[in-house]
């Protein structure tokens, strides 16, 4: 059950910090007028078009200790990213960060001016009208972002694989379990492995799409 | 003493315009701003309420700068604390009315003063209702009493009353001037609805292409200097019909329908859709008690 345990660790983890750096970030990119934000946009949206190996392949060349920033994490801060858990936390974090900030940009851009220039004038800071009238506003949006950033991190491989490798305990997540089953023959355990992940991300999402149909009475 | 100069470029749909603003609002006064859509009038309210910014000028508010281009000084937004009522609906959804106002409070004085307030504009009874729960004339009342509840030095109202039918918006004119007798707040209006601006407003700037075309009182402004009527009405053309030498004229106003004759001097320039004041002198109505 250990693999299975990690898969919900990681994506657990993954999620609250993908929650608190996607609502900056798409804040940003939906209000700043700098052009550079359209740089960050594609940026945020590449792990959408790009296969799965290739971001694992440059995490593990730029975190690999015979590089720059490899080496220095580890002499100096004592850190190895690459085969840790932690390297599965970056890599997933990247590799799902449009899956949270896509539908919280949405969110935002359909989101009146009206009512944010309205708490403006009554004299309210960015950061109030922000967690007081934006967010309260579009739940949807940001249900949406955690259910998506949390069920793409179940389902990750490539990524994992090329930063984690397969060392029980530590990287080894459900869906390398079943592929390490798979190729020992072991049919029974990877088809437990794959029954949970099948009958998980089947409940999320139902209860994702059933709560999203009167989303503003959850809460 | 407001003092406003200011220059800012605007987009319009027959091209590049200045909006170059240059005058003085007393205080205390209710202005209007009278114009065609895409004239100015918005923009104009939003440079005063930070919500924009020109691209040179002054702007001054009782003794306090709000704005200079010169000395780069611009007070954000929040500082100005503008009451501001928004053509829209601008209420918070996800907040109820008595929410939407106590979001609008900042000490416990203003809190208090929020149950006076229900009770002046006639809401009593609707503080726990959720926005979309409430119609039009109610939500702009609420957004009223919100922009009002933290005593605003100015208070800007960007044709709050053109999305509502007929009899909210004559009820929710009373209203505004009640607000004005009970707070004596100095208000700017922005409107196009020549019967508004005729009921309302002490003083009003038209405003074309970015201009200020003319300014003084409504009557000043709207009515020619040699009709001294004894009574008039703002109305809208919808038929003009030849009859022999003379034109009967259908118009819309208020809530009625009405028929009159005019010349062909009269009608020149007119057509479906023109606002005109019929006026009538040296003649006397009889009033009559409506049957209910």
């Amino acid at each position: 059950m250990q693999p299975l345990f990690l898969t919900f660790k990681l994506a657990l983890i993954v999620t609250a910090i993908l929650l608190v750096i996607g609502v900056p970030l798409a804040c940003w990119i939906v209000f700043s007028r700098s052009r550079f934000k359209y740089v960050v946009e594609t940026l945020v949206s590449m792990p959408l078009v790009l296969p799965p190996t290739v971001i694992g392949f440059y995490l593990l060349i730029a975190f690999s200790p015979q590089y720059f920033l490899g080496h220095f994490l580890q002499s100096y801060l004592g850190v190895r990213v690459v085969f840790s858990f932690t390297g599965l936390v970056i890599g997933s974090v990247l590799f799902s960060l449009p899956f949270m900030v896509n539908p919280i940009k949405a969110g935002l851009q359909s989101f009146p001016l009206a009512l944010m220039e309205a708490s403006y004038c009554l004299g309210k800071s960015p950061w109030e009208t922000l967690h007081r009238v934006i967010l309260p506003n579009i739940k949807p949006a940001l249900l949406t972002g955690i259910v998506m950033a949390f069920a793409h991190t179940i389902g990750e491989f490539g990524v994992v694989l090329m930063i984690g490798g397969n060392i029980p305990g530590e990287t080894r997540l459900a869906s390398i379990a079943i592929y390490n089953e798979v190729e020992a023959l072991n049919y029974h355990t990877a088809g437990l492995y794959a029954l949970v992940l099948v009958l998980v991300s089947f409940f999320i999402l139902l209860v994702f799409y059933y709560l999203n149909r009167k989303p503003l009475k959850i809460f | 003493m407001i003092k406003l100069r200011f220059k800012k470029e605007m987009h319009t749909p027959q091209g590049k315009e200045w909006l170059d603003i240059d005058l003085n609002i007393p205080k205390g006064e209710f202005v209007t701003l009278f114009g065609e859509s895409g004239a100015g009038k918005t923009t104009f309210l939003r440079i005063l309420a930070g919500l924009t910014q020109p691209q040179e000028g002054y702007i001054e508010v009782g003794g306090e700068v709000w704005f200079d281009s010169r000395k780069k000084i611009n007070i954000p937004v929040q500082q100005r604390k503008t009451g501001f009522v928004f053509q829209e609906n601008s209420l918070f959804p996800h907040m109820t009315v008595l929410e939407n106002l106590e979001y609008a409070c900042g000490d416990k004085k203003e809190h208090r003063s929020i149950s006076e307030w229900i009770a002046v504009m006639g809401l009593k009874g609707l503080e726990a209702q959720k926005p979309d729960k409430i119609s039009g004339g109610q939500k702009q009342r609420v957004a009223l009493i919100r922009a009002l509840i933290s005593r605003p030095k100015i208070l800007l109202l960007d044709e709050p009353l053109s999305d509502l039918d007929t009899n909210a918006r004559l009820s929710l004119q009373d209203e505004i001037i009640k607000v004005y007798q009970k707070t004596g707040i100095t208000t700017l209006l922005v409107s196009h609805d020549l019967s508004e601006v005729l009921k309302l407003s002490k003083k009003v700037f038209v405003i074309d292409r970015g201009k200020i075309a003319r300014s003084g009182t409504p009557q000043e402004v709207f009515v020619n200097n040699d009709v001294s009527g004894k009574f008039k009405f703002t109305g809208q053309i919808i038929e003009v019909q030849k009859d022999g030498v003379l034109n009967i004229l259908t118009l819309s106003i208020g809530n009625n329908v009405v028929k009159v004759v005019a010349s062909d001097e009269e009608i020149a320039g007119l057509s479906i859709g023109s606002k005109v004041i019929v006026a009538a002198k040296a003649f006397n109505p009889l009033i009559l008690s409506q049957k209910k």
